[in-house]
């Protein structure tokens, strides 16, 4: 089982290696969109270091919502979803495995990029690392909650757009908990309450999302 | 006992329902005009709100049904989706249009009456703001049956939203009462201050059995009509005496 | 008693009351119409279908 999980997430990276541009282009949104704000708004730091946890948040949630769409797409396409579906192997392990992929390839270098926008906001290293913190804890939720949307969804037309009307509403515990974490601990009260939310969230979705999204990948694929 | 199975049938539910239907519009009339003449001449002027407060007569109704016909779906959904049948998927589908409108009454008359109250149009109350993520779940459902052409999967593949989202309703409501709290601006009650008398939880009530007999109504209207675009080839339905040959 | 138009202004809330409850009318006269269109046009189509298959039968 534990193979089957491993070959499942070494599979999809290398997958995911070989056309980088996807990535590539998850990635750029996030930066774009946080380098937006400030042109919208105005310069004046006081006011970027107020939005900066709603923009950060925003504008993640945003990102990994556009690359859900190619998250079974392209199995589905290929027939290697069918093959999946057929396996031994329980299909949430597998489901696992392929969010992990999809998590490590456009969750993670939003995390990692997140302390370099965070000086474009001229916000203090604590409330950085708070934020990457928040960003880790949070977005592997992001994806594992997207992934029911992306399997209800999978090969309908006008699937992207519907994805999003799906998931955004689903999405928003997490935009509240995230956020709220990086907000408390810039204003001096301690995010640890909104950071264990958020952990509870994601220990929820690890648990439950995997179950929902297969029951809907065996609908979808039928 | 009751055999449900034989309920279970669209053939034999398609008469029962036009029959609880009818029944059903009866009441929702009958109520809905002892409700209004109650909530506009028996139920006295609020000290606190003056006549404004007369919206909550329609406000809390539509608000409980929202969140009612949505459990109600999940319910008939999930059904739906153990017991393979077919018309328990028909009827979630049914009861979503409606529910959508009650949670659209239920913000528009929020607005309306969050104006004169608290001088805005709209508030971030924690209540508001989950009535208004519950109308995008709402447009959510209607919008993945629309996209889907195959009914076996559009059943399936709703239900499953429908179960995931009620489970996200409390963790929803938990989180934007805790941001609400936490930005203490915007929190205003609404239900503190002017104790309700007895003769408008009486009204309240009766404009909530009102809404629920519409509702009912409605709904059932609605499944007779998808019961028949789902079995227009079947034999039983050529046979109805309102099919013109 | 009082008198019509009183009753109408509903104390200077009359925006917010009437809107409210306009709205709320409306809609609940909507969508019944909607639903009664609904059950037309599908009675018509089926009738429609059965007219064309008894016509190839005979």
């Amino acid at each position: 089982m534990f193979e089957a999980f491993r070959t499942i997430v070494s599979r999809d990276l290398l997958l995911a290696m070989r056309r980088r541009s996807d990535v590539l282009t998850t990635l750029f949104f996030f930066v774009i969109v946080v380098s937006l704000f400030p042109l919208g708004i105005g310069p004046e730091l006081d006011t970027l270091r107020l939005i900066a946890p709603g923009v950060f948040w925003v504008a993640a949630l945003l990102a990994s919502m556009l690359a859900l769409e190619k998250l079974f797409f392209v199995d589905y396409q290929d027939g290697a979803l069918e093959q999946m579906l057929l396996a031994p192997q329980p299909l949430s392990i597998l489901v696992l495995g392929k969010v992990l992929a999809h998590w490590l390839v456009t969750g993670l270098p939003l995390v990692l990029l997140s302390p370099l926008l965070g000086l474009q906001y001229d916000l203090p290293g604590d409330t950085i690392i708070t934020m990457m913190i928040t960003l880790l804890v949070g977005t592997p939720a992001l994806s594992l909650i997207g992934a029911i949307g992306a399997a209800l969804t999978l090969g309908l037309r006008g699937g992207g757009v519907l994805v999003s009307l799906l998931v955004l509403p689903l999405y928003i515990p997490v935009l509240i908990f995230g956020a709220g974490a990086v907000e408390a601990e810039a204003s001096g009260l301690g995010g640890a309450g909104h950071l264990s939310m958020l952990g509870a969230i994601l220990l929820l979705s690890i648990l439950a999302a995997p179950l929902a999204t297969s029951a809907a990948l065996r609908i979808s694929a039928e | 006992m009751v055999n449900i199975y034989k309920f279970a049938s669209p053939a034999t539910f398609y008469p029962v329902a036009g029959k609880i239907a009818r029944v059903s519009t009866w009441i929702a009339v009958l109520l809905l005009a002892v409700g209004l003449y109650m909530s506009f001449f028996v139920a006295p002027t609020d000290y606190k709100q003056g006549e404004g407060y007369r919206i909550i007569f329609i406000h809390v109704p539509a608000a409980w049904m929202s969140m009612f016909i949505y459990v109600v779906m999940a319910f008939w959904a999930g059904v739906g989706l153990v017991f393979n049948t077919r018309l328990s998927s028909m009827m979630a589908q049914a009861l979503a249009p409606t529910g959508a409108i009650m949670t659209f009454i239920a913000l528009w008359t929020g607005a309306f009456w969050g104006k004169p109250m608290w001088g805005a149009w709209w508030v971030w109350d924690a209540r508001l703001t989950s009535e208004l993520i519950l109308f995008f779940l709402y447009i959510g459902f209607i919008a993945l049956q629309g996209a889907i052409d195959d009914t076996r999967r559009a059943d399936r593949a709703g239900a499953v939203l429908l179960l995931v989202g009620v489970v996200n309703i409390p963790i929803i409501y938990f989180s934007v009462k805790w941001w609400n709290t936490l930005h203490q601006g915007a929190s205003v009650s609404i239900k503190n201050g002017s104790a309700m008398s007895t003769i408008m939880l009486q009204t309240m009530l009766i404009m909530t059995f009102a809404f629920w007999a519409y509702s009912i109504a409605v709904a059932l209207y609605r499944v007779r009509s998808i019961i028949l675009e789902r079995e227009k080839d079947a034999r039983w339905v050529s046979e109805l005496p309102e099919i013109r040959r | 008693m009082k008198s019509v138009s009183e009753f109408f202004s509903m104390g200077g809330y009359a925006l917010y009351v009437w809107g409210s409850f306009g709205v709320t009318a409306l809609l609940m006269i909507i969508e019944p119409i909607l639903v009664h269109q609904r059950r037309k046009a599908v009675l018509q189509r089926i009738s429609r279908l059965i007219r064309i298959k008894s016509e190839q039968n005979s």
